[in-house]
């Protein structure tokens, strides 16, 4: 209810994005650390990228920000994450509120197959079990499509299949999705690796586009991009037999042209990874 | 510029291939099938194996009968279609076309029993099946004498009672199971999985008498439609659930999680995601149970007994089912004579009810869901 009220407001009431804050985040698989006290803020209307090689923690660092790690069966973390002032592993509220407000984007661009173009647009709300009136749903639909930079090219083919549409308008579908349950922070692990350059530059003017209502965490292997798309960047490490740690955390540009640690600069020219 | 039309399979079954032209005048490259060295390869050996075969049969050998003339063309064939690709495409080639051709023999193999049941069946049975058959009971059965008498009506009716609330029982009962296997999973997945493999090979006679003993025998229910739909059920929720369950480890894990990530709840995700994804498999395992005991004659000998006469009522009175119709008149069957084909009409019923769920289930499960995937043609 609340959410269709937000949407129907939409123009209205600028939304104000929320700062997301970890706090010494350490992560296990089984016995197996992976993750090593990570403390980042990711502040609103910015977008933070993450970077850094392979199998050093990135998407797991991801996925204890909406709590989607603890579904992976033997995994365990420590630390604490603010969505402003709430804690999102202690406070009293429950998980499924945390990853409405919270939404993610993931590598493979994974709309339901069992629905169509529109009905996946609002599936959220149904799955938090909002009714979606007739009207409403239509509004919903064109604007968040419109906001992911998908509506010209489907605006006609809304009760397609949405698996039918190319990997990239798929990616773009799975934005909209995210984006009508009105989250206060976008995730988005890896979002453009398997797309070809023109969709990423659709979604690369999306994310940008999105910050000025979303605070945006990416993840990508892309340093371009990370250097196109987002305000701030963390550089995760991995070493040998030892968890992921942050290295490097500040402004995008100081990261690339100016950085504090000799890794850092060797990753973000090329170096290694 | 030419278009190479690999994925369309229109352009191979095209009737006339020379004038197989794309709407903007494109011809269209055909892909063949079959090419005429292979034609003439296969035509050639299966002319030698004949000849050969009649040859040994008639002039060398004193043997006799089709079945061993058929053995020894078929060996002949084989070996001559080896040795003649051999020579043409080499070794590699030849053991392939070999080992193709003994699949595809093995097959036919397989289809023969099928086929000829359904034969013999539909031979023996088509007199009874008469307007009669459809609408009549055998009320009086010992005293009649032509097929417009009487019919399985009473058992058409009891069948489709029995196995409608058996669905009714174990559809929702396996489904869930399957989901809780899938979804939910945990400490006791482990041992459900185990007790439903093992219910899955419970001999079907065992819950009819377990039925007959745990509810009939004290009373709790008398012999009725509702007991033998009882006694069924026990038989059809393990394969629904088996085969619920290998369609829903089907659905991707990324879809359970981007529901996930969208605040979806755990039954909301199975209710509105993963469930309608597997549809089309999910009305599969339906299918699969039904086929399973719309036929199982020994539970419902024991738990409902049967009836000549019509009765609607499945929790009132004996009942009839096909099975029992058909078992009932084997009992009663003099060796020829009205009683005994109507045995074979009630198997032609029988088997056209199993024909027409499966179709049904095919044209229903196709509609979306993971079956909307086109199939891929095989390509050579």
């Amino acid at each position: 209810m609340t959410i269709l009220e937000e949407v129907s407001l939409e123009s209205d009431s600028a939304n104000v994005a929320s700062a997301l804050t970890a706090r010494s985040v350490s992560a296990w698989f089984g016995n197996h650390k992976v993750l090593e006290r990570v403390s980042l803020e990711m502040r609103p209307n910015e977008v933070t990228a993450l970077i850094g090689p392979s199998g050093c923690g990135k998407s797991t660092f991801l996925r204890t920000l909406n709590r989607m790690h603890e579904l992976v069966p033997g995994a365990s973390l420590a630390g604490e994450i603010l969505l402003d002032d709430t804690d999102i592993y202690r406070d009293p509220v429950a998980v499924t509120e945390i990853r409405r407000r919270i939404g993610m984007v993931f590598q493979k661009p994974n709309p339901f197959p069992a629905m169509s173009v529109a009905e996946n647009v609002v599936a959220g709300l149904k799955l938090c079990g909002h009714k979606v009136d007739r009207s409403s749903r239509d509004d919903l639909v064109q604007h968040c499509l419109s906001r992911a930079g998908l509506w010209n090219e489907v605006k006609n083919r809304l009760h397609d299949n949405g698996g039918a549409l190319s990997g990239g308008q798929q990616q773009r579908l799975c934005i909209a999705r995210s984006l009508a349950v009105r989250p206060d922070v976008l995730l988005m692990d890896e979002p453009c690796s398997a797309l070809d350059p023109t969709s990423t530059r659709r979604i690369e003017e999306t994310i940008d586009e999105l910050r000025e209502e979303v605070t945006i965490v990416i993840v990508t292997h892309n340093m371009q991009q990370a250097q196109r798309v987002s305000q701030r960047c963390a550089f995760f490490l991995a070493g040998e037999n030892e968890p992921g740690h942050v290295v490097e955390a500040g402004r995008t540009e100081a990261m690339f042209t100016n950085p504090q640690d000799q890794r850092t600069l060797d990753y973000v020219r090329g170096r290694f990874g | 510029m030419t278009t190479i039309d690999l994925a369309n399979p229109d352009v191979e079954e095209d009737p006339d291939p020379s004038d197989a032209v794309a709407p903007l005048g494109e011809a269209l490259i055909r892909i063949r099938r079959l090419d005429p060295d292979s034609v003439i390869t296969y035509c050639g050996a299966a002319f030698s194996a004949l000849a050969l075969a009649w040859l040994i049969y008639e002039r060398f050998a004193p043997f006799s009968g089709g079945l061993g003339f058929l053995v020894v063309a078929w060996t002949a064939f084989c070996i001559i279609v080896y040795s003649l690709c051999r020579q043409q495409w080499g070794k590699i080639a030849a053991r392939d076309h070999l080992v193709r051709l003994l699949v595809a023999s093995m097959a036919m193999l397989a289809l023969i029993p099928l086929g000829s049941i359904v034969f013999t069946v539909v031979q023996r049975g088509y007199h009874g099946l008469q307007p009669s058959f459809l609408t009549h009971t055998m009320a009086g059965a010992a005293s009649l004498s032509k097929f417009s008498q009487g019919g399985a009506w009473h058992s058409i009716v009891g069948s489709f009672e029995v196995v409608g609330i058996a669905m009714l029982i174990s559809v929702p009962l396996g489904v869930m199971t399957a989901v809780f296997l899938n979804e939910i999973g945990g400490r006791l997945a482990r041992p459900v999985r185990t007790l439903t493999d093992a219910m899955s090979a419970v001999p079907s006679v065992v819950a009819g008498l377990f039925i007959f003993a745990v509810l009939i025998q004290p009373q709790y229910l008398k012999a009725t439609g509702f007991a033998g739909a009882l006694a069924i059920s026990i038989l059809m929720v393990p394969t629904v659930t088996r085969t619920a369950e290998v369609v829903l480890r089907l659905v991707p894990g990324g879809l359970r999680e981007a529901s996930f990530a969208l605040g979806g709840s755990e039954w909301n995700t199975t209710k509105q995601v993963v469930l309608p994804t597997a549809r089309t498999g999910l009305v599969t395992a339906v299918v699969l149970g039904v086929a399973r005991v719309v036929g199982e004659t020994a539970p419902l000998i024991i738990t409902m007994i049967g009836a000549q006469q019509f009765n609607g009522n499945p929790f009132r009175g004996l009942q009839d089912a096909l099975p029992l119709f058909i078992w009932s008149d084997k009992v009663n069957s003099t060796g020829q004579g009205v009683v005994d084909t109507w045995m074979w009409s009630g198997a032609c019923v029988l088997l056209a009810i199993v024909l027409v769920l499966f179709v049904a289930a095919r044209v229903l499960g196709n509609r979306s869901g993971l079956g909307a995937v086109p199939r891929v043609r095989r390509q050579r």
